[in-house]
């Protein structure tokens, strides 16, 4: 666990509320919205939300920093943009919910076995390697994020389907060994390095 | 010279509007002159027009016309056309209220023509009961205004009579002007942020400002058209409007008399007593205090942090309650909200977020934000963007210690929360400083039985009588017979006409104006006063030329009573709804004209029927009444007696007839100045006269009224009640009379409420009264 | 036809052997016919679609696109980015707009990509390959092509979300954007205005990661089709396409339904309108076939 997340927070207390404007990308929003539910009555999965957005907001402003960050809430968000356009205060509420994601993965709080958080990574990584997404690598390693036996079930039952995408020309065998991929792998991967390294020195501390 | 000898009656028909093709006009003329007995008939194919007015002012230069009637469209219509004041004069409406408002078919042809025809008897009969209306010449020009209080509302409604050109004095109880306001640290912002300002958290939102009130005193004060009056009260109001004489006392007793055109109280608010909210526990630390003891900390702090009562610890955390014992259903709350008290809260948290910090804490514990005004969203807005925190949430207790700890309920996360802060401030609501509600007494005995009435009337003089109980202190002690002061609308607040037009009280001449009247806030108030002075000096030169004021704006007649025939009964200085009439020595009624709206209401009251205007009385309707020829009763054309009130029911009917909405051929529409008007005698006559129905259309009464006299439409209903013994002695059926409720809207509904009749009429037959 | 000419983006999914490989070839198809050429920037990556960021955090995301636009200016110059992925269309435009809201952001973002070798100047307007049809070209003009009108077929327009929101095409609403239906309407087959679920969320990227929960709602968008009376759904975005057109078999086996629907692209309807073969509009690449679309292509 990182220094980070010790903090102690007191309820109705600007004190999470400064962190997540902060470290969570758009997160300066956060003060601004009304509580009016818009976002909330508009999300698609919304029913999975144990705490749909406009509850998140007011919870970051009550100062309830665990239970924000270690929710599985902001997991379900799938970038739909319904909130955004239907938000009265224009608040970037995809962006927060991502940052929100991000944040509390980058703090270790993410709960164990979250299927997107971890569907997240493995796209990163896959990403990361060559600079463009190789499909079957994905696919691949996404039936096995829940490690073998359990991989070999899913990818079975998702065979026919993987066999059809071939048979369309939509998914190759071949990508298997090597595939697509950027030339100065180099280059991306050095550039990235250093996006990195600046965010991470603007990231404040919170203990 | 003798009038009646002079009298020349003219008609002057109009052909114009298609009045002409619709209806056969040399019967239209014979009606006038054989039936009518007018001594002139004229027609004219646009009698709207220069020739056709020009034709009428001759007939009245040259040929001595003392009397006119003129046939044509509605008295709504033309109205600056045919603004003729120096003789008697009426309108007969064949236009609306007969070809528009029936199709154009040859079956129908004969029932227009009768309803056209019986229109003009009717005028003509009610303009021989009309005489021509002088002012009364009670009172003169008297360009001084009266502002009582002198906070900003005052202050402004004093700025704007006075740069008017007006004589102003301003009352002020206290040592001081500024009221309320002179006590506030900063105001909330006037202006919204500018319109493109994105909603993002880092735009330029508006911040609490200065008051600006200091400015304001010394105009004030700078100013040779006003005179302050500190330290003083007004001891007595008598007269009437353009001539009110006011004595001005200060606290030593000295006091001067001034004679005043109009008046605009301005006494403001007081706070609502934190003492009777135990559960926030006001007298248990000196660090709970109210909105306006916050500003008066915020004042002390000068250029360094805030600092709480108790000990002088810099705050570091505040929370605000807001609406603390308003919106209740509990006796001894308040059942309403201020409506401002979040914006004072956010300006409030905005102060700490100055002096103390942003990393001061401030949390403003709403249940419904109502941000108010145009910058109301944008300052909501800078509160957030400034870091005040707002949570939907109860506040359930707040206990004193060593710090505050609040206990709540939050709504939107549907839980308990406990909360330790430095400080609380209490968002309490808004009182009236309102005089005692002439009314009150009366109104507390409505609906009681004789045994409660007597018992009620007791405790109220008992309570009158005992020295030491409570009494709302007079604040104009008018010495009128209907009470000292304005009455009251809702909770306390002083009187306005709260559906259209705010500023009215029912004390002519007398103008409500800033929170007295309802919550408001600085710029709501400078507004309200602005609208008051106007109504001011528009009184001011009303009454100068004895011109009635809203809403029969510029009406020279006014109504007197007939000695002889009086009997003291009081009915008419009861029921006036403006208190115009008072009683002399001999305890006569003693009308003062320019407190009177020409309501009529007095009139109806009368059983007597001595009360008349010398262009609206008993017998200018009662001969429209007469004169509508009743067919016999095989003929099987019932007639429908309509009285409708001319502000509402009768604009609905035109509007409607202009809309293509058909009414009954049978219906005889005669206006009324208000349904309060109504005298019982018109009923009886009607029934006795062989009319099947009569309908009385008046505004909405109640404490949602819609009546432009505030209780004509309610005394009218009650006095009505009475019709059943009417119709029990005549033997007819109740059905008949009805009193309904039309407003100005209901285009559909007031046509059909006389088709009604008409059906009614059907099923029980019609009236055996005709001969 | 004047000669169009963009620096294209195509993005991962739209590559040889990817997943919207149909999308790519039909798109190429129909650039040959409307005339316009696609410069495809050099060395491209990815940007991360709508998932990248539990992983790759703000900055980075944003200079992934940014390394993109950066190319792109350098190697195509004065041309708009064009994309045909919502999802790269969404990331490049939005990175794009951030940096040139945020000052500091933007020369972190050029730190970042001199590592690369590479500078970020931040000029060009980014497109989707919609925006082109609908407002360069404009529906006029597309219609005046058509060479095999799309005659009975009844086609449900699915617009989905990240074509539609945040961005959307000029003049459209949100709630119920119109063109797809109007280019549907030009082709000569018949749109379906109400089609009640054409901006409902498909899942997107959770499609993958909660599959229930998404297949949930692409039920509900093949069922609103069928109700409909569609013959086929039609829809600009890769994701879209796949999740509704590929999960089908698995949604008949959970809530034992019997949907056979198939899913397609603009282009693909485009290229057949305008007289192409059903290979050159990658009819071959459904999985789901579409055959009153074959059967004009093979008239
Ligand atoms: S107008 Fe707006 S605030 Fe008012 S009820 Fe409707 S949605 Fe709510
Ligand atoms: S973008 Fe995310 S949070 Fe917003 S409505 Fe869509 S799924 Fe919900
Ligand atoms: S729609 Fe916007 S303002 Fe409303 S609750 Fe959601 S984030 Fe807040
Ligand atoms: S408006 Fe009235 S006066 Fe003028 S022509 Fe018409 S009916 Fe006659
Ligand atoms: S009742 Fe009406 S008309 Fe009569 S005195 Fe009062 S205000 Fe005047
Ligand atoms: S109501 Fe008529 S009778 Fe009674 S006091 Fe008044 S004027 Fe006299």
């Amino acid at each position: 666990m990182s220094e980070m997340n010790k903090a102690m927070i007191e309820q109705y207390r600007n004190s999470f509320l400064s962190e997540v404007e902060a470290n969570v990308e758009e997160g300066e929003w956060v003060k601004m919205c009304m509580q009016c539910g818009v976002c909330s009555g508009s999300c698609p999965l919304g029913k999975h939300w144990a705490h749909p957005p406009q509850e998140i907001f007011m919870m970051i402003r009550a100062g309830k920093r665990d239970e924000v960050l270690t929710s599985d809430s902001m997991w379900m968000c799938t970038s739909c943009y319904n909130c955004i356009v239907r938000c009265p205060r224009q608040l970037p509420i995809t962006h927060i919910m991502h940052g929100l994601a991000t944040y509390a993965k980058k703090l270790g709080l993410t709960p164990k076995n979250q299927p997107t958080a971890k569907f997240a990574e493995i796209f990163w990584n896959n990403m990361m390697k060559k600079g463009r997404v190789n499909e079957l690598k994905l696919g691949l390693s996404l039936y096995f994020k829940d490690g073998f036996g359990p991989g070999i079930k899913e990818a079975l039952r998702n065979k026919d389907l993987g066999m059809k995408m071939m048979k369309a020309k939509r998914m190759a065998a071949s990508e298997f060994f090597g595939g697509h991929g950027v030339k100065d792998v180099s280059g991306l991967q050095k550039m990235i390095k250093k996006a990195q390294e600046l965010e991470d020195a603007r990231m404040k501390k919170f203990d | 010279m003798s009038e009646v000898a002079e009298k020349k009656f003219a008609a002057y028909i109009c052909t114009g509007c298609g009045i002409g093709d619709r209806l056969d006009t040399g019967e239209l003329e014979q009606t006038a002159s054989r039936d009518g007995r007018m001594n002139v008939v004229k027609m004219h194919e646009m009698l709207c027009n220069k020739e056709g007015v020009q034709m009428i002012r001759d007939d009245i230069a040259n040929d001595g016309v003392t009397h006119a009637v003129i046939v044509g469209c509605s008295r709504r219509a033309k109205v600056e056309a045919f603004d003729i004041t120096d003789i008697a004069m009426t309108r007969c409406n064949i236009r609306e209220a007969v070809i528009w408002a029936r199709p154009d078919t040859d079956e129908n042809k004969k029932t227009t023509q009768e309803m056209a025809n019986d229109y003009i008897r009717m005028s003509c009969g009610e303009i021989k009961q009309m005489n021509k209306p002088s002012p009364s010449g009670q009172q003169g020009r008297n360009p001084n205004v009266l502002v009582v209080g002198g906070g900003v509302t005052g202050m402004t409604a004093a700025l704007e009579a006075a740069e008017a050109g007006y004589t102003v004095h301003l009352v002020e109880k206290t040592g001081a002007l500024g009221g309320h306001v002179a006590q506030l640290h900063k105001r909330v912002p006037f202006k919204a942020a500018p319109v493109g300002t994105p909603n993002s958290p880092d735009a330029n939102l508006p911040m609490p400002e200065d008051t600006g009130i200091a400015d304001m005193i010394s105009a004030v004060e700078g100013n040779d058209n006003i005179k302050v009056y500190l330290n003083s009260t007004i001891t007595k109001t008598s007269g009437a409007p353009g001539r009110f004489s006011v004595d001005i006392s200060t606290e030593s007793g000295d006091t001067t008399t001034e004679n005043i055109g109009s008046i605009v109280q301005a006494t403001g608010f007081k706070l609502y007593d934190p003492e009777n909210l135990p559960e926030f526990n006001y007298a248990g630390s000196p660090d709970i205090i109210t909105n306006l003891e916050m500003e008066a900390l915020a004042n002390a702090a000068g250029d360094g942090p805030i600092k709480r009562p108790s000990d002088g610890k810099e705050v570091t955390s505040v929370l605000f309650v807001q609406d603390a014992g308003q919106n209740s259903s509990d006796e001894d709350r308040l059942p309403y909200d201020s409506g401002i008290g979040d914006l004072v809260s956010i300006k409030q948290a905005l102060y700490f977020k100055h002096h103390n910090g942003d990393g001061c804490d401030t949390t403003i514990c709403y249940n419904n934000l109502r941000t108010p005004g145009a910058p109301g969203e944008d300052f909501y807005r800078s509160g957030q963007k400034n870091g005040v925190i707002f949570t939907k949430s109860d506040v359930k207790e707040v206990t004193p210690g060593d710090s505050l700890t609040v206990k709540m309920h939050d709504k939107i996360l549907d839980e308990d929360a406990e909360v330790k802060v430095d400080l609380v401030v209490l968002d309490l609501g808004m009182v009236p400083n309102s005089g005692p509600d002439p009314y009150a007494a009366n109104e507390a005995l409505e609906g009681m039985s004789d045994e409660e009435r007597a018992e009620e009337l007791e405790a109220q003089e008992a309570h009158a009588a005992d020295e030491n109980s409570i009494k709302v202190e007079s604040i104009l002690n008018l010495d009128y017979r209907q009470g000292t002061d304005l009455p009251h609308l809702k909770h306390g607040f002083t009187d306005s006409h709260f559906i259209c037009f705010p500023y009215e009280t029912r004390r002519t001449g007398i103008y409500a104006a800033g929170p007295v009247r309802r919550p408001m806030d600085i710029r709501q108030a400078m507004d309200d006063a602005t609208g008051a002075a106007m109504k001011a000096i528009q009184e001011i030169e009303n009454a100068a030329q004895g011109r009635a004021a809203h809403p029969r704006v510029g009406d020279l007649s006014y109504p007197s009573f007939r000695k002889e025939g009086c009997t003291q009964c009081k009915r008419c200085t009861v029921e006036c709804p403006f208190g115009a009439i008072d009683e002399d020595e001999e305890r006569y009624p003693q009308y003062n004209e320019s407190r009177c709206r020409r309501c009529g209401t007095c009139m109806g009251a009368c059983p007597v029927r001595v009360i008349s205007f010398e262009n609206y009385s008993v017998n200018t309707v009662g001969a429209q009444i007469k004169e509508c020829d009743i067919p016999e009763e095989w003929d099987e054309k019932p007639r429908i007696l309509v009285l409708a009130c001319e502000n509402d029911a009768y604009p609905a009917l035109d509007q409607a007839a202009i809309s293509g909405v058909e009414i009954s051929p049978w219906a005889r529409v005669v206006p009324v100045r208000c349904l309060g008007s109504t005298s019982l005698s018109w009923v009886t006559d009607a029934l006795n006269n062989g009319y099947d129905g009569i309908i009385m259309m008046g505004c909405k009464r109640g404490d949602d009224y819609q009546c432009h006299f505030v209780r004509g439409s309610a005394m009218a209903n009650e006095r009505m009640a009475k019709v059943g013994d009417t119709l029990e002695s005549l033997n007819l059926e109740p059905e008949r009379v009805v009193v309904e409720e039309v407003a100005i809207t209901d285009i559909d509904r007031a046509p059909q409420l006389i088709q009604d009749m008409a059906d009614t009429i059907e099923k029980i037959g019609l009236s055996p009264f005709k001969f | 036809m004047a000669k169009r000419e963009y620096s294209y983006y195509p993005g991962c999914s739209s590559q040889k052997g990817a997943s919207s490989s149909n999308l790519m070839k039909s798109v190429d198809t129909m650039c040959q016919e409307l005339d316009i050429q696609l410069n495809e920037i050099p060395d491209w990556n990815c940007c991360s679609a709508s998932i990248g960021y539990a992983s790759g955090s703000e900055l980075p995301r944003l200079t992934l696109s940014a390394r993109n636009i950066a190319l792109s200016e350098e190697h195509n110059k004065n041309q708009e980015i064009v994309a045909t992925c919502a999802a790269c269309w969404l990331a490049t435009k939005e990175a794009a707009e951030r940096l040139k809201e945020d000052e500091s952001m933007f020369a972190e973002a050029n730190t970042a990509l001199a590592e690369a070798g590479l500078k970020l100047q931040n000029t060009t307007p980014i497109k989707h390959m919609a925006e082109v049809i609908i407002e360069d070209i404009g529906l006029d003009e597309i219609k005046a092509g058509v060479k095999k009108p799309l005659e009975g077929i009844k086609i449900a327009g699915y617009v989905g979300c990240q074509t539609n929101r945040p961005f959307g095409i000029a003049g459209e609403s949100f709630e119920n954007p119109m063109y797809l239906d109007h280019l549907v309407d030009s082709l000569g087959a018949d749109s379906i205005p109400t089609y009640e679920k054409k901006v409902q969320c498909c899942g997107g990227a959770l499609a993958f990661s909660e599959p229930e929960k998404s297949q949930e709602m692409i039920k509900g968008i093949i069922e609103a089709a069928y109700d409909n009376e569609a013959d086929m759904i039609a829809t600009p975005c890769p994701l879209c396409q796949a999740n509704v057109e590929i999960y089908q078999d698995q949604i008949n086996e959970k809530y034992n339904t019997k949907f056979n629907i198939p899913v397609v692209y603009y282009s693909q309807l485009i290229s057949v309108a305008y007289g192409r073969s059903a290979s050159d509009a990658a009819l071959d690449g459904q999985l789901i076939k579409a055959k009153k679309l074959e059967d004009i292509a093979g008239k």
